[in-house]
């Protein structure tokens, strides 16, 4: 049977380039980088020209690039550390409400332990509005959190208004990039960002390879301590093989912009086209054009995401949703219910991310199995049979 | 996908009984979308039993997989024997449900003695208004 991967953003494969670089870093020049004699020799470089990349694809310098295991890591370090660096400066943290878990749940964390914690509100689209966050700033403001593209619904933020404000107070600016990197070309200064979080995965590197970029000047503490391995922000052998895979992913994303996201860009709208000139009742989740370019985020109206997922899986068709029954705490995706998806809706999600091996020639593949499955469930919804006996007087508008 | 048994992946590929009878006698409903599943229960009985019984499930694989369940062990049943399904039932008769879906499995029994209960109770009513 065909198989068609349309969760990219779960999981990409590692780009043939990047694991040839990474696997002597395994066995032939295995040395410890922080060796004083030879065999630490080529692992220290390697190292270091991995910084180097990982730098250039975000126009940083590599002194400011801390390697990490994740992007969840990345942020950890990045929030905790400014929290523990600036406490004396205030208790006051901002983000928005759109984040991921492994920003929002070390939030949660916070608040317990007394900081107050601002969660900024997002447009129909996930904007933040840079109004809502010019009002929420006070002295005790010492770290914003805002992510530059939401993982799920694909929302770049204007992220350059944002740091305006931030920047002119001096409070540190960190956005999660880990659904940006690599898809959409990032300039730490023009951006005016001070902190950023990547993840390798999300552009052909290996899974296990983060980096948080720090800008020259700003203060964090470290939350792995021991040795002084990258700055003594994060102790610890490195793990050069992983460090090379995200320099050389890191490289390969840089050196194949724009080209590589516009022609994801174009399948990606050929197939939206399709699949809303095809099936009645679906609705798009998040901006139209402002969003990552291998992001797609439909509603289904009148059926629940995990059928859709299951039915769609039957056809070869791996998707994602942000259905409550898929998730393991049966609550529907927060990014949906913050954006004002109604229930019903947010439990029809489905969750697109193209890659690599997308084409144009699977659409229409892509499309019928769609309409199929969406009228299959459709025919035993309650909420569909509800909606034909009452007209079109009640449907969504568009 | 979960880990679902054979034979909860059996009924939500083939769904028994799928759809509306007409001019029921009993109508139940259970759930609502903010939970994550709708089910809709319409019987039709005749002497005592249940000759006819369809369902219409807006949820999950879960769902729709007790939803088939339940309508074929209620179909042909006394109301009492309908009665006494349980939801504990439906999901040993599946082969087991995930320990995150076992709410699922609630829905199916609670929908059908809604539509029961409806019955009897209009049942109640006309052989008052009769009498």
């Amino acid at each position: 049977m065909k198989e068609i991967n349309l969760d990219y953003a779960a999981a990409a494969p590692v780009d043939s380039v990047v694991l040839d670089a990474m696997l002597p870093f395994f066995t032939e020049y295995y040395g410890n980088p922080s060796s004083g004699h030879k065999l630490g020799e080529k692992p220290r470089k390697a190292l270091e020209e991995a910084r180097k990349n990982v730098a250039l694809l975000i126009g940083a310098q590599p002194a400011e690039i801390i390697f990490t295991a994740s992007a969840s890591e990345a942020n950890n370090l990045a929030i905790k550390g400014i929290v523990k660096a600036g406490k004396k400066k205030g208790n006051h943290i901002i983000a928005s409400s759109i984040e991921h878990f492994s920003v929002l749940n070390q939030l949660k964390t916070l608040q317990k332990e007394g900081f107050t914690v601002t969660l900024l509100p997002v447009d129909r689209y996930g904007i933040v509005n840079p109004d809502h966050l010019a009002a929420e700033i006070t002295d005790k403001t010492i770290l914003v959190s805002i992510q530059l593209a939401n993982p799920e619904i694909g929302t770049i933020q204007p992220i350059d208004q944002l740091t305006a404000l931030t920047r002119e107070k001096g409070i540190p600016f960190h956005t999660d990039a880990a659904a940006a990197a690599g898809w959409i070309p990032i300039d730490v200064d023009k951006m005016g960002i001070d902190l950023l979080t990547m993840a390798g995965d999300q552009f052909y590197g290996p899974k296990g390879s983060g980096a948080l970029y720090v800008r020259r000047g700003v203060r964090v503490s470290p939350i792995i301590e021991g040795g002084i391995q990258e700055k003594g922000l994060r102790a610890g052998t490195e793990n050069v093989a992983l460090a090379v895979g995200l320099g050389e992913a890191a490289r390969l994303a840089y050196e194949a912009m724009p080209e590589r996201p516009n022609k994801i860009v174009a399948i990606r709208d050929k197939l939206k086209e399709s699949l809303f000139e095809s099936i009645p009742q679906l609705h798009l989740n998040g901006h139209p054009e402002k969003r990552l370019p291998h992001n797609l985020n439909i509603s289904v109206e009148f059926v629940e995401g995990e059928a859709l997922l299951m039915r769609l899986e039957m056809a070869g068709i791996y998707v994602s949703s942000g259905s409550s029954c898929t998730s393991q705490a049966l609550k529907s995706s927060h990014v949906l219910t913050a954006i004002g998806v109604p229930p019903e809706l947010a439990q029809g999600s489905l969750l697109l991310t193209l890659g690599v091996e997308s084409n144009v020639e699977d659409i229409p593949y892509i499309t019928d199995k769609l309409a199929q499955v969406s009228e299959l469930l459709r025919n035993m919804s309650p909420l569909y049979h509800k909606y034909l006996k009452e007209g079109n007087n009640n449907a969504r508008v568009q | 996908m979960p880990e679902y048994s054979d034979k909860v992946m059996e009924h939500f590929t083939n769904p028994r009984n799928i759809g509306e009878v007409d001019e029921p006698d009993g109508v139940g409903e259970v759930g609502n979308p903010v939970c994550g599943d709708m089910m809709k229960f319409t019987i039709k009985v005749k002497d005592n039993r249940i000759e006819d019984v369809k369902y219409l499930t807006f949820g999950c694989g879960a769902a729709i997989s007790v939803s088939s369940m339940v309508s074929e062990m209620a179909k042909g049943k006394t109301l009492e024997e309908a009665l006494k399904i349980t939801n504990k039932q439906v999901a040993e008769e599946l082969g087991g449900l995930p320990g995150n879906k076992m709410h699922c499995s609630n829905l199916g029994a609670d929908a059908l003695h809604k539509a029961i209960e409806d019955y009897l109770e209009k049942e109640k009513i006309s052989a008052k208004s009769s009498s």
